[in-house]
């Protein structure tokens, strides 16, 4: 019973009973910090075989972006958790049950085929799992990470334009509308009589 | 115990999944749990393809984890725009009053 | 002008004249026509047409024929529709007789229709009528025969149905057209047969394959074809020629004026049929079976439509009668093999039955459009001249020696008796009874319209009330299509017609004495008909008329001692004892033979039957169609059925869409769970 056994049980149950109160959680608030610990154990899972970048990448990306940012959203809206205890307790056996048979039938095939497979294989000593990702992405999935990038980029465009509001305390300008304006719209021409100046006038209008 | 293997995460990945799979359509009421639900089941994936790169030595996996993480990151950007959107219209986030789309 | 622009102007001039009288002188693109010269124009077209029809005559009698096509309608493969002439001495004397009796009516109808709103429109479909028999008559295929068959019961339909306002006119008119429909059903499929087994239309062609043909027999059965065609014509012949049982139309028809029941149902179109059978002599001379079919049911028509004549009340009515029993003793004489004979009384009938009927027409006149004949009586003193054409025309009618009908009917008497098929012996009996009957009926008329007291008079004092009882249908006829609008003399007395409607009584009057006399030999014994009747040995009838035949003298002067004559003297003396001596008498003998006489009263049932079972059966049958049928399976059952079931599967299926997005996610898990234990157990 080696330390590694130890910390991998110990970080399996932490993870599960984790993400277990991820979905039974009483408050949206509860179940977003619940999520952050799964996530958190399973950055500590990767790490305990060796696959430190993607371990930290969870920490940093997940973790600290779409975790904060569920945080954020959860917050800021407020939600009524309302009827939760009946629906879980309804369901709550018959999914366990079901839940229980698929993980047992995953189980059953995943021994099957790798249930003797052998232990971890020890890296070299200078094995960098950084660089050794950094090439392959760089150079095998160049493209891939291009493509990544413009999901990003359309993922942002998307959140803004589905959520945006506009400002109600600052006018703007249309230039359409502009650009089709007539004089007519602006200027409305009043007939006049034409006035005949008397010099009592013209002396009053000059003092002013 | 037994020397910790392939198969052990592969276990963990599989009950990760199941949680996930059953909080996507046990929760009733919080729309949330629906989205935080999905993350779960992309982490049991990503377990599984770290678990199987490391195993196998082939770098492809973790790769193909990074570009999980990023779909998943916008995937849940937008989710929550419409989840905000959705608050913003009808005041609640009860799964089962989003039943437009009956047939 | 050459023999083909003859014939086409004969058949064309009556036609172009009523095309012009019918578009612009009735309104129908104008009036620009008007009376004077509406019948002017007709007038000029039939005139045109039977003096034509007479020089034909002429160059028929000197041995001119012509045989040909004149314009080839269309071409489907081997099959052509042509448009031709075959002008021999049949349909030589067809032509005289259709155009003179037309023109004689259209003469006629000057005076007789002379204040009705409709009279334009009565010239146009009169000359209309003439064209349309003349393309019968002058037609040298099947197809052209077909098409003027058509026509002239499309007029007939017209002229039935003048008076458009009046119901009983237009159930008359559809019953007419509905009747024919049936006999042309019979027609077609004949014509058809004969088509299909000659392989051609024309007359010349199918007459000259007789002999094979009349060698084929339907497979499987021992059914003679020239049979089955021949029998199927006659069908057609008895929608027609108003033979029993497809005779219910004809006395119906007396809805239409006076001077159609004179052209069509008594001179041309109803003899159409005869003519048909006479043209197709080749084929029925082949055929004993269809030649007895053919005098038995006109033997019963002969004498039992006959008899129905005794008790009707309408003067036209007993005419009408008279007709369907003459036509019945025509094809009687077809049956017997006696073509001529047959062709020889259609012309005879023509002059004397146009005859009577255009002096009911002028009796009708003179009572102010009063047809029954129980308001008449003693007119001989005011109508002297219709009275004694009407006089004539009846002694024609009954068959008094050297009159012409004797010639005719006493051929065919003899005939029957001469003939030797099954049947003939039947056929002779009724025919001689129907002597007496004729005579009965005819006499009758006689005496209760021209003799005896003036019933008008005391009929009008407390007719008045009557009027107006049955004046309920009268007040409607103020627009159109109406008949005629004063309905009883109102106290006037009735007095002779005008010239117009004498002159061609007079003239019909001398051709009902003279043809006999002048046209019998000619026609029957001196070969004139030639090639266009064919009669094989073996039918004896004529030839056993010839052997007797000492000339038109001694033929009548051995009439007088015959068997007819004295049946004949028999029906006056009972018809003047019944109706001028003794009134009490008929009514006495219907009282007592009740239920004969109801029998009689309801045409032995056969309109009953029609209406009642036929026209019943037909009506319930569309509604079990429509209802049941159209309604219920077609609409309910197929149509809205299949879109209720798709509505229904819809509707069950559509509960899957839920809109719940955790309903959806359940359905992706099973089916992932589905694949696993696949997966799970391919693994195994």
């Amino acid at each position: 019973m080696s330390f590694d056994s130890i910390l991998f049980y110990l970080l399996a149950i932490v993870l599960v009973v984790a993400a277990f109160r991820v979905i039974t959680a009483t408050s949206p608030v509860t179940g977003v910090l619940h999520l952050i610990l799964t996530f958190f154990t399973a950055s500590m899972l990767w790490m305990l075989i060796q696959a430190e970048f993607l371990a930290l990448a969870l920490m940093i990306v997940y973790v600290g972006a779409v975790m904060v940012l569920f945080l954020f959203v959860v917050m800021m809206l407020d939600m009524r958790m309302e009827g939760l205890k009946s629906g879980l307790k309804v369901y709550l056996p018959l999914g366990l049950t079901i839940g229980g048979v698929m993980v047992l039938e995953m189980a059953f095939v995943v021994l099957r085929s790798w249930g003797d497979a052998s232990a971890l294989p020890a890296p070299a000593d200078d094995f960098d799992n950084t660089l050794a990702l950094g090439t392959a992405m760089y150079t095998h999935f160049a493209y891939a990470v291009q493509i990544g990038g413009l999901i990003l980029l359309v993922g942002m465009i998307a959140a803004i334009a589905l959520t945006m509001r506009k400002r109600s305390d600052y006018k703007r300008t249309n230039p359409g509308k502009q650009v089709r304006v007539t004089a007519s719209d602006r200027i409305r021409i009043v007939q006049m009589p034409s006035v005949v100046d008397t010099p009592a006038e013209q002396s009053e209008g000059a003092e002013k | 115990m037994m020397q910790i293997g392939l198969s052990h995460y592969l276990i963990v990945g599989a009950i990760l999944f199941a949680i996930g799979v059953f909080g996507f359509f046990l929760n009733r009421r919080n729309l949330i749990v629906l989205l935080m639900s999905i993350e779960l089941i992309l982490l049991s994936a990503n377990m599984n393809f770290v678990a199987f790169s490391i195993w196998s030595g082939n770098p492809a996996g973790q790769v193909f984890v990074f570009f999980v993480l990023t779909v998943a990151a916008a995937e849940a950007a937008i989710g929550l725009a419409i989840l905000v959107l959705l608050f913003r219209n009808l005041s609640t986030l009860n799964v089962d009053k989003l039943d437009q789309l009956k047939g | 002008m050459t023999a083909q622009s003859l014939y086409l102007l004969i058949a064309l001039a009556p036609l172009a004249s009523a095309v012009l009288v019918g578009l612009f002188a009735t309104g129908f693109m104008g009036s620009w026509i008007g009376r004077r010269g509406a019948h002017g124009l007709t007038i000029l077209g039939v005139a045109v047409s039977f003096v034509g029809s007479l020089i034909v005559l002429q160059q028929v009698l000197a041995g001119q024929t012509f045989d040909g096509m004149i314009y080839t309608w269309s071409m489907i493969g081997p099959f052509k529709f042509e448009i031709g002439f075959l002008i021999d001495s049949l349909s030589a004397l067809m032509m005289v007789v259709v155009t003179g009796v037309s023109l004689m009516v259209h003469i006629y109808t000057i005076g007789y229709m002379a204040d009705d709103p409709g009279y334009n429109r009565f010239f146009s479909y009169i000359s209309l009528f003439t064209f349309s028999m003349l393309m019968l008559v002058m037609s040298n295929n099947m197809l052209q025969l077909f098409f003027g068959w058509e026509a002239v019961g499309l007029v007939s339909y017209l002229l039935i149905g003048f008076y458009y306002s009046k119901p009983s006119a237009v159930f008359a008119n559809l019953k007419a057209f509905m009747v024919n429909r049936v006999g042309d059903f019979g027609f077609v499929l004949g014509i058809g047969l004969l088509y299909a087994y000659a392989g051609s239309l024309n007359y010349a062609e199918v007459f000259s394959q007789a002999d094979k043909l009349g060698g084929i027999v339907f497979p499987g059965t021992d059914w003679q074809m020239l049979t089955v065609a021949c029998l199927c014509l006659f069908v057609g012949a008895m929608g027609k020629s108003a033979q029993a049982p497809l005779h219910v139309w004809l006395p119906d028809s007396m809805e239409g004026p006076t001077p159609i029941s004179a052209l069509i149902h008594a001179a041309t179109m109803v003899t159409a049929g005869i003519f048909m059978v006479a043209r197709f002599s080749p084929v029925y001379e082949l055929s004993e079976t269809a030649l007895s079919v053919i005098m038995v049911i006109g033997a019963f028509g002969a004498l039992f439509l006959g008899i129905l004549g005794v008790v009707q009340n309408d003067i036209k009515r007993v005419v009408a009668y008279s007709t369907l029993s003459q036509l019945g003793y025509m094809v009687v004489a077809l049956g017997a093999s006696a073509y001529s004979v047959a062709i020889f009384h259609l012309m005879t009938h023509a002059f004397f039955k146009a005859l009577l009927f255009l002096g009911s027409g002028s009796v009708i006149m003179g009572m102010m459009h009063d047809q029954d004949m129980r308001h008449m009586g003693g007119l001989w003193k005011r109508m002297p001249i219709t009275w004694i054409t009407m006089l004539i025309g009846t002694l024609a009618l009954v068959g008094t020696p050297f009159f012409s009908g004797f010639y005719s009917k006493e051929s065919i008497i003899a005939a029957a008796e001469a003939a030797n098929i099954p049947g003939a012996g039947f056929a002779y009996a009724l025919t001689l009874t129907g002597v007496f009957v004729t005579s009965l009926y005819s006499f009758r008329l006689v005496f209760l319209v021209f003799h005896g007291k003036e019933r008008y008079a005391e009929h009008d004092d407390h007719g008045h009330d009557h009027d107006h009882a049955h004046g309920h249908g009268e007040g409607h006829w103020v627009s159109h299509g109406d008949g005629p609008s004063v309905h009883s003399l109102h106290g006037a007395k009735p007095k002779e017609s005008p010239w117009v409607v004498t002159l061609p009584l007079s003239i019909l009057a001398v051709m009902s004495v003279g043809a006999g006399v002048w046209f019998v030999d000619p026609l029957l014994f001196n070969g004139y008909f030639g090639k266009s009747i064919t009669v094989l040995a073996q039918h004896p009838a004529m030839a056993a008329l010839a052997e007797e035949w000492h000339g038109w003298v001694g033929f009548g002067l051995h009439g007088l001692t015959s068997v007819p004559f004295l049946l004949l003297l028999a029906g006056f003396v009972v018809a003047w004892y019944c109706w001028l001596i003794n009134p009490a008498v008929p009514a006495a003998i219907a009282r007592t033979f009740a239920p004969v006489y109801r029998l009689l009263d309801n045409k032995y049932y056969f309109d009953w039957f029609n209406e009642q079972v036929l026209a019943r059966f037909a009506r319930n049958l569309g509604r079990g169609l429509w209802q049941g049928g159209d309604r219920g399976i077609i609409d309910g059952l197929i149509v809205n059925g299949s879109a209720r079931l798709v509505g229904a599967t819809a509707a069950t299926t559509r509960l899957l869409q839920s809109g719940y997005i955790y309903h959806y996610a359940f359905a992706m898990i099973i089916g992932i769970m589905v694949f696993l234990t696949f997966f799970v157990l391919m693994v195994h």
